[in-house]
This record gives C-alpha cells, sequence and structure tokens, in this order.
C-alpha cells in the first residue's frame, strides 16, 4: 500500500493502460504541456511522446467526435474534457454519436473511449466550471458512467474504463485530486458497475459518491462510534450501470435510505435510486427516504453563496439524526 | 481512363440510381418506414471518389446516404433488407435509411445529424496516422453541412495536425427547403479550405470525370502525408429533401432543367459513347445487370424475417473482454 493523491493515482491508470496497449492515447486541451489544470498529466509525454498525449486545439467538438472517429479506426482514446461544464460544447457528439453509434448501427462497431470528465465544486468556479452533470448522462442510454471518490477506485476505476470496449464517461472531482488515500501495490482493476459497501450498518443506508462520499465520511467521523457504528455506507462507484442490488440489499436490512450527491437534486441520481428503491423494496422502508443534493440554481461564486446552494456536511448530520430517530 | 474503369463507374452509378428510384417507389407504396433522403442526380460524386479509395479506407456520410454506401462497395441485398427494418439487414433493422452503414467496407454510418460525421472522418484519418497502416478518410456531407461548427473546428483539426483525410462538399443548391444563397455566406465553400491552409477545389459534380481528376489530387495528397484537402463537388438534388416533399420552395422548371442538361448519368453516357470509349451493348447489359439485381435485393428484403421484439435489447454495449 501506497499514500497518494487522487491526481496521481489516475496518472499511474494512465502509465500502466498506455504501456500495456500501444493503441491507448489521450488528448485534450492542455494536457501534454501543462500536464493537465491539475496535474493529471504530468510526465506523460516523457514517457509516451507527444503523440499519444496531444494537446488539442480549443474545440470541444473536434475532440470528442474525433475521439469517437479514432475509436472507431482501432485505437484507444481517453478523451479530457478540461472541466465537465464544457462537455455542453460536444453535446452532440456524445448524445447522437457516442451514444448511439453501436446500437444504431447493429453492433458493428465497438466503440472503446473514455471521457474525462473534472466536475463539482472547488475553489468558487462559479456556474460554468462547479457542476456536477451525471444525471444527464445517466438518462441517455449506450453510456457508462462513473464517479470515483477515492484514490484506489480512482485508479481501478480509470483502468476499466480504459479496458472497456464500450464508451465510458468519467467523472473525477476537481476537489478530489488533491486527496490522498492508500493505493494498492501491482496491478488490480475496480469492475465499473460494482458499489463498495465502505461501512456495515445495522439502521441505516447512506448512498453516495465522488466527494459527497468523502464528506459522509467525514460526518461519520463527527458524529461518534455509537451513531456511525449503525450507519451503512455504500459507495456507488459506478452510476451506470448500477449495483441497484447491493442497494436494495442494504435497505432490506436497515429499513432506512439517504442519499446524498453534490449534483441537483431534482431529477438527479438520488432521483433514480429513490425510485428504484420504492418499485422493488418499499415494503421494508420504516422512515420516508432522503435526498440531499444541490439546490435548483446554477452554483454561485461568492463563498458566501454557494453553501447555499451545495449541500453543506451539517445538512448530511441532519438528515442521519433525523432517519435513525425516525418512524413512519 | 481505362475502360475497365468506366465500365465500374457505370455500374456504380446506375446501380446508385436503380436502386434510388426503386426506394423512391417502395417508399411511396407504403413498404418502406422512416425518413428517406434520396441521392439522385448526384451519382458521379460518390462513384468518382469511392473508385478512388482501397476497402480499408474510411468514409463517413450523411442523412442522404445510400450512394456513398453503394459506392463504397456495399451489398444492395443487405441495404435494401435494412431499409425495409429486417434482421437480415446492415443494422439488424436498427438503424434504417439515416443510419445505413457497412463497417465491413469502411463505410463508417450514414448520420442523422446534418455535419455529424464530419469529425468522426478526421477521428478516423487519426487513428490511421497513429497506428500507421496507411488508410485515409473522407467525409462526405452538404452545403448545409459547411455552415455548422463540426465543419470550422474538423477542418482546423486536420489541418493543424495533417490528417490523411479528405473533405468531400456535395454542394446540391439546397439546405432542405433553403437555398444555397440565403444560408452560406461565400459563393464557392471552397474558398473556405484558405481559412484552413489547406487546398480547396470546386468541381462541377455532375461530371464524374471532373470530380474523379480533382479527387485524385486529394487523395494523393493525403496518402503521401501531405494532410487534408476541401473539394467542393456542385451538384443538384433531383429529388426532394426527402421522398414525400411536397417541394413547394422550387419551380418544376428549375428541376426538369437539370434533369435534362445535367443528369451526370446522361452526361457520362453521351461522353463515352461520343469518345467511342464504351458502347451501347457495353451499357444496356449493365443495365439489365443492374436492374436485376435491385430487384433481387427488394425480393431479399421483403422474404427476410423482422427481428424479435426482445432484439431491441441487443447491441447497446459489449461485453468487457470484447475488443
Amino acid at each position: 500500500m501506497r499514500n497518494i493523491t487522487f491526481a496521481e493515482a489516475t496518472l499511474e491508470a494512465m502509465r500502466e493502460e498506455m504501456a500495456r496497449d500501444a493503441r491507448v492515447f489521450v488528448m485534450g486541451e492542455d494536457i501534454a504541456r501543462q500536464g493537465g489544470i491539475f496535474g493529471q498529466f504530468k510526465g506523460l509525454p516523457d514517457a509516451f511522446g507527444l503523440e499519444r498525449v496531444r494537446d488539442t486545439p480549443i474545440s470541444e467538438t473536434a475532440i470528442v467526435g474525433a475521439g469517437i472517429g479514432a475509436a472507431l479506426g482501432g485505437t484507444v482514446p481517453v478523451i479530457d474534457m478540461h472541466f465537465a461544464d464544457f462537455i455542453g460544447v460536444a453535446m452532440d457528439e456524445i448524445l447522437n454519436q457516442m451514444a448511439k453509434i453501436r446500437y444504431m448501427f447493429g453492433g458493428q462497431a465497438n466503440l472503446p473511449l473514455v471521457l474525462r470528465a473534472p466536475d463539482g465544486v472547488t475553489r468558487s468556479g462559479a456556474a460554468q466550471h462547479s457542476q456536477s452533470l451525471e444525471a444527464l448522462f445517466m438518462h441517455i442510454p449506450g453510456l457508462k458512467v462513473v464517479a470515483p471518490s477515492n484514490p484506489k477506485d480512482a485508479k481501478g476505476l480509470l483502468k476499466a474504463a480504459i479496458r472497456d470496449p464500450n464508451p465510458v464517461i468519467y467523472f473525477e472531482h476537481k476537489d478530489l485530486f488533491r486527496q490522498r488515500g492508500e493505493v494498492p501495490d501491482g496491478e488490480y482493476v475496480t469492475p465499473i458497475g460494482e458499489a463498495s459497501v465502505v461501512q456495515e450498518g445495522g439502521r441505516l443506508t447512506v448512498v453516495s459518491y465522488s466527494r459527497m462520499m468523502t464528506q459522509v465520511q467525514a460526518v461519520c467521523k463527527q458524529l461518534g462510534d455509537e451513531i456511525a457504528g449503525q450507519v451503512e455506507l455504500i459507495d456507488l462507484r459506478s452510476i451506470v450501470p448500477m449495483d441497484t442490488e447491493t442497494i436494495l440489499a442494504s435497505v432490506r436490512k436497515t429499513h432506512r435510505l439517504l442519499i446524498v450527491h453534490e449534483a441537483v437534486k431534482r431529477g438527479g441520481v438520488g432521483a433514480e435510486i429513490a425510485a428504484v428503491v420504492a418499485e422493488r423494496t418499499i415494503e421494508y422502508l420504516d422512515a420516508p427516504i432522503v435526498r440531499i443534493g444541490a439546490k435548483p440554481f446554477p452554483v454561485p461564486f461568492s463563498p458566501a453563496l454557494e453553501p447555499a446552494v451545495i449541500p453543506q456536511e451539517r445538512e448530511i448530520v441532519e438528515a442521519i439524526r433525523g432517519l435513525l430517530g425516525a418512524r413512519i | 481512363m481505362n475502360k475497365d474503369t468506366l465500365l465500374r463507374w457505370y455500374r456504380t452509378m446506375m446501380r446508385i440510381r436503380i436502386f434510388e428510384e426503386t426506394v423512391n417507389e417502395k417508399f411511396l407504396a407504403g413498404e418502406i418506414p422512416g425518413f428517406v433522403h434520396l441521392y439522385i442526380g448526384e451519382e458521379a460524386v460518390a462513384t468518382a471518389v469511392c473508385s478512388l479509395l482501397e476497402e480499408s479506407d474510411y468514409i463517413t456520410s450523411t442523412h442522404r446516404g445510400h450512394g456513398h454506401t453503394i459506392a463504397k462497395g456495399a451489398d444492395v441485398k443487405r441495404m435494401m433488407a435494412e431499409l425495409y427494418g429486417k434482421r437480415t439487414g446492415y443494422c439488424k433493422g436498427k438503424g434504417g435509411s439515416m443510419h445505413i452503414a457497412d463497417f465491413g467496407v469502411g463505410m463508417l454510418g450514414a448520420n442523422g445529424v446534418v455535419g455529424g460525421g464530419i469529425n468522426l472522418a478526421a477521428g478516423a484519418a487519426l487513428a490511421s496516422q497513429l497506428l500507421g497502416n496507411g488508410r485515409i478518410a473522407v467525409s462526405f456531407f452538404g452545403d448545409g453541412a459547411s455552415n455548422r461548427g463540426t465543419f470550422h473546428e474538423g477542418l482546423n483539426l486536420a489541418s493543424v495536425w495533417r490528417l490523411p483525410v479528405v473533405f468531400v462538399c456535395e454542394n446540391n443548391q439546397w439546405s432542405s427547403t433553403t437555398p444555397y444563397r440565403e444560408s452560406t455566406s461565400v459563393e464557392d465553400i471552397a474558398v473556405r479550405a484558405a481559412a484552413y491552409s489547406m487546398p480547396g477545389a470546386v468541381a462541377d459534380g455532375n461530371d464524374i470525370f471532373d470530380v474523379y481528376e480533382k479527387a485524385a489530387q486529394m487523395t494523393q495528397r493525403a496518402r503521401e502525408g501531405g494532410g487534408p484537402s476541401l473539394l467542393e463537388a456542385k451538384t443538384y438534388r433531383i429529388k426532394g429533401h426527402f421522398v414525400g416533399d411536397p417541394e413547394k420552395y422550387r419551380k418544376r422548371e428549375e428541376v426538369m432543367e437539370q434533369l435534362d442538361r445535367n443528369d451526370p448519368i446522361k452526361r457520362f453516357v453521351e461522353r463515352v459513347l461520343e469518345e467511342g470509349l464504351l458502347t451501347s451493348e457495353d451499357l444496356t447489359r449493365i443495365d439489365h445487370e443492374t436492374l436485376e439485381e435491385v430487384s433481387s435485393a427488394v425480393a431479399f428484403a421483403k422474404e427476410s424475417p423482422f427481428p424479435e421484439p426482445t432484439e431491441a435489447y441487443e447491441d447497446l454495449f459489449v461485453e468487457a473482454g470484447a475488443q
């Protein structure tokens, strides 16, 4: 085990996969000379050259469109979106090409590509540099969507995404890049589609992912062993495909469910999880499902305003306390 | 031009023409569902350009994609079956006319989004460059697509990376119902090539010899590592935007005049007979064979089974490890 940052973990994944498979290359804005805004591509050009680590024009449409074409042409592109917010510029390429090509052409071609999308709030990024957009892509059939919360999964999921013969959108929270964590030595892959039960507990299931997972863990520490010990914590990790069985099994055990994500609550991943639980196992619930997510506003700039939109630890504390006390 | 090439050209152009006329008829008879856009009158462009390509080279196409697909070497039986929505079609009934594709011959798909194929072709060319496999890519698109952002981003990217790709703009004078002059800032789309530091040329898109000559320089440049080019083939959309289009936006005389004076197949025939390059027997034989071929494609499509409803749940993802 080593203690490294989330950014370093993704860099290890890139190095290992590019060394393993000569077809893998990466392109995006400011990744070669700058090494990525978060240092997540640092040193890659020295190891693999500027052909396989490519700085691109500021042309998200072309980067994503050409990535799709390059995948059809026999390579395995990793595309960096710079900020997840810029996905809008390439939305047609994702919505109408990437998600559709395999299916609408009757399975004639595979589309092995990874779209890396740094998302979430950090350092007052304001409305166009702070969004969490995974729900948009969960809604489009034909895309896999993952969102790791720690360095170990960041590495394992990125390796899995690169090896996956289908398009994968890899959301990496900007605020997590500098976060440190234990990463195993040697080769491992984190399978896409498997949630992780981070902590077992008997009275409340909390499902989260990405940065909010770390907030939930911090809250559990604050609450102390007696309360935290009753919480079963599930890190979703993959949004599509979603490991609903792990969630359902947990809810059948704990009878209570809290879902926490940074993305807007309305129409979010939490809504999907709540609906699945209600459809398939509502009779096990002893309390209403609670969702915590951002309020339906663009992310405001001022440090005085941002916390009013983005979920805060206090909300999570109250929800956990409330659910553990509540009965229908 | 040797006789084999001329015969091949004629066969391809007639195959497209007869296929399209048959599709028109079968669509109006209610046998073919969906939206269908015909390539009638533009056959010389796909035929000339694709005759410069190897089977392993790539093309991307448009919503008006039957002609490109045939010219790249696809089987009209499986094409027709796809248009009928049958399991034996290229896309197993999941694509239809607007998403006809044959990856086996490098035809990376018709595309229902105008300009959607431009960057895909640039990307396929990038893969060829990275893998060093010598393949080139051609993107066919219309005059309307030259006004989309994908055109700007794709041509710029291809230029700065010297990608082995040829951009072929089929200027058929009509963006759906809007005339070219009302939608496009330049007289010749080819002049836009200068903005991307690549060669641009205008070809008479209804003269297969002219398209061939100009496209040959561009495919050669791509093969030699010289980078991308832009060819504008001026042509004319004989049929409406889609089958069933009432065409209230243009005069019937305009179409009749084009048919009379500027039909690419008619012009080809006149020239090869006049210059004694082919005989009318050569042509008649191909006419018969092609008619036969397309009518057996219709029979094949009609006899083929529809997919089972559960097949709608196949082909979304491929199992990991399959790449």
